[in-house]
């Protein structure tokens, strides 16, 4: 019997997903309608996949503060944009397909994950050394994009930034179709890995105690985090805090780390916060702030004070 | 039986091992005593594949425990590590129930069920089965990691001091636990103990290894006498025989 929390949680997002596409429904409404599911689809597999790849990463990492824009997966993908601007320049830049380049990014920011990962896979994975090393690659990525930036012009620059901070007002709708098909398998394997995943949170020895062959496993759930990672920012660009707003909260209302209740309730916070957040800054409040900036700021906030808890305990 | 060939490990230029040859058969309860350092860990982790083999060979009913697939590996043997980290939020019952992974991965039948009612009875938990971990005291605690890697229902059980927290009380009942679990089902029990009078009293043959080797090996009868206690701990001790059962006096 589904818990009833969780159900809770499962018809607060229902209602904020009617709320979004129905409030201040006017004019040719097939047209508003369609725009909206458009941009629902979009706002959707953001919270579904930032819900998702925290879990797991801080699951995986066994640290409760944890996002993975500290494997500065994000940092790469913005330099990887303005990598881009700088060798295309902005028209070019513009003119790229946007499927092409979206299964590039996918890929490049997979690559990574591996890349950060192969070396460490050799003997038994430690973790601190590898979040370690994600550290210095998010600064070091964050610093050439900064360099790229003085090097271009400044129309260019205008084009690169747009993508550079997170907007959910303006969601890349033309990734649409691949991010979902991304996002629905990525949801599929974390959900038949739920058992799996709750083992993996034991730790290396209890795992591999229990049958888990661990360096496989924690390489193939890094990659799926950085797929999830990679459909979050290139949709609505890079978020840090907002994944680990959405688990601590998660958390505390199942009041269970089991993945098969955490998972889905991370999800439902998410698309509450996200499409909730947007329906209201829309029509509540006239678009006069950005969701963006409140969720970080939320986040924000969040993230200190599970330091302050944690470091009282 | 469990199969140690000729295995040395090292970390970075420090020898922890060198060159241990053991046979394990199968059934009974084996104690490995010795001082801090003495490298009894390493060597239960080792056998477990929680660490890579650097040299030698291990292997378990004659499967090789570095190519055998892992999950293969975890319904035969099943180990009890010191510090096993436990996730917060998270039942007793549950915690227990993660001991049948390697057999449904995740899925619990009415079998599983079973098990781990009978695993929480064997330990003393089912009033407890309900609370959250972190809840619980140290001991507790214990008793419920213990339970868990009995529910994995493994013919081998290494168990790297289990005694660890617990009172004199859950001690004995521990020990006399496994003490039934290896007369009444054949299992083979491989544990670290520092008490060197539950393993007098308890095992049936004691392995002794210090500085990385085995110093010394049989029977509790024929092991635990003053010279060989004194070249195991660097100390002399008296020995008493009570009832039949060596009791090792070595408080004073």
């Amino acid at each position: 019997m589904p818990d009833r929390r969780l159900l809770c949680l499962g018809a607060a997002a229902i209602v904020c997903i009617a709320a979004y596409m129905t409030i201040g429904l006017g004019g040719n409404i097939g047209f508003v309608l369609s725009l909206r599911a458009t941009k629902l689809a979009a706002l959707l597999q953001v919270s579904l996949s930032i819900a998702l790849s925290t879990v797991i990463f801080q699951t995986v990492t066994n640290n409760r503060i944890l996002t993975p824009s500290i494997m500065g997966l994000d940092a790469l993908y913005l330099f990887g944009q303005m990598l881009l601007v700088f060798l295309l320049g902005g028209l070019g830049y513009s003119a790229l397909d946007p499927q092409l380049k979206f299964g590039g990014e996918v890929m490049l920011l997979m690559g990574l994950a591996i890349g950060l990962l192969l070396p460490m896979l050799r003997r038994r994975t430690d973790m601190g050394l590898m979040l370690l090393a994600g550290v210095i690659f998010g600064v070091l990525f964050r610093s050439l994009q900064s360099l790229l930036a003085r090097l271009v012009d400044p129309n260019d620059f205008a084009v690169a930034q747009s993508a550079s901070f997170a907007n959910f007002n303006d969601v890349r709708t033309d990734v649409l179709i691949f991010a979902t098909i991304l996002t629905a398998v990525a949801a599929v394997i974390a959900w038949r890995a739920r058992h799996l995943l709750d083992i993996v949170a034991l730790g290396a020895d209890s795992a591999t105690g229990l049958g888990v062959a661990w360096a496989r496993t924690v390489a193939g759930l890094l990659l799926l985090v950085s797929s999830l990672v990679a459909v979050s920012t290139a949709l609505v660009g890079p978020i840090a805090f907002f994944g680990l707003l959405v688990v601590a909260i998660a958390e505390r209302v199942v009041d269970t780390r089991r993945h098969s209740m955490l998972l889905p309730a991370a999800a439902f916070t998410a698309v509450i916060i996200l499409v909730g957040g947007q329906t209201l800054f829309q029509h509540g409040l006239g678009n006069s702030s950005t969701l963006g900036v409140v969720i970080e700021f939320a986040g924000g906030l969040a993230f200190l004070i599970l330091l302050f808890l944690g470091s009282r305990r | 039986m469990i199969r140690v060939e000729k295995v040395s490990l090292k970390h970075g230029s420090t020898p922890i091992l060198h060159d241990i040859s053991l046979d394990i058969p199968k059934g009974g309860i084996t104690a490995l005593i010795g001082p801090n350092g003495a490298g009894k860990s390493s060597l239960l982790s080792l056998i477990a594949r929680l660490q890579p083999l650097q040299t030698g060979k291990i292997s378990i009913e004659g499967y090789p425990v570095d190519t055998t697939p892992n999950r293969d590996l975890a319904k035969i043997i099943a180990i009890l590590r010191q510090d096993s980290i436990v996730t917060s939020r998270l039942r007793v019952r549950e915690l227990v129930g993660f001991g049948r992974f390697p057999h449904g991965r995740g899925r619990l039948t009415e079998e599983d069920q079973r098990i781990i009612d009978q695993s929480l009875q064997q330990f003393d938990l089912t009033d407890l089965a309900g609370r959250f971990i972190e809840t619980l005291s140290g001991g507790q605690r214990q008793r419920a990691l213990v339970a868990m890697a009995f529910a994995q229902g493994t013919d081998y059980l290494l168990l790297d001091e289990p005694l660890n927290n617990l009172d004199m009380y859950f001690a004995r009942e521990l020990m006399r636990s496994l003490r039934k679990i290896a007369d009444g089902k054949g299992k083979t029990v491989v544990i670290v103990l520092h008490d060197i009078n539950q393993a007098g009293v308890y095992a049936d043959r004691i392995v002794a290894m210090k500085s990385g080797r085995i110093i010394a090996d049989g029977p509790p009868s024929e092991l635990l006498t003053p010279e060989t206690l004194h070249a195991i701990f660097g100390f002399g001790m008296r020995v008493e025989t009570i009832d039949g059962i060596p009791i090792v006096v070595h408080l004073r």
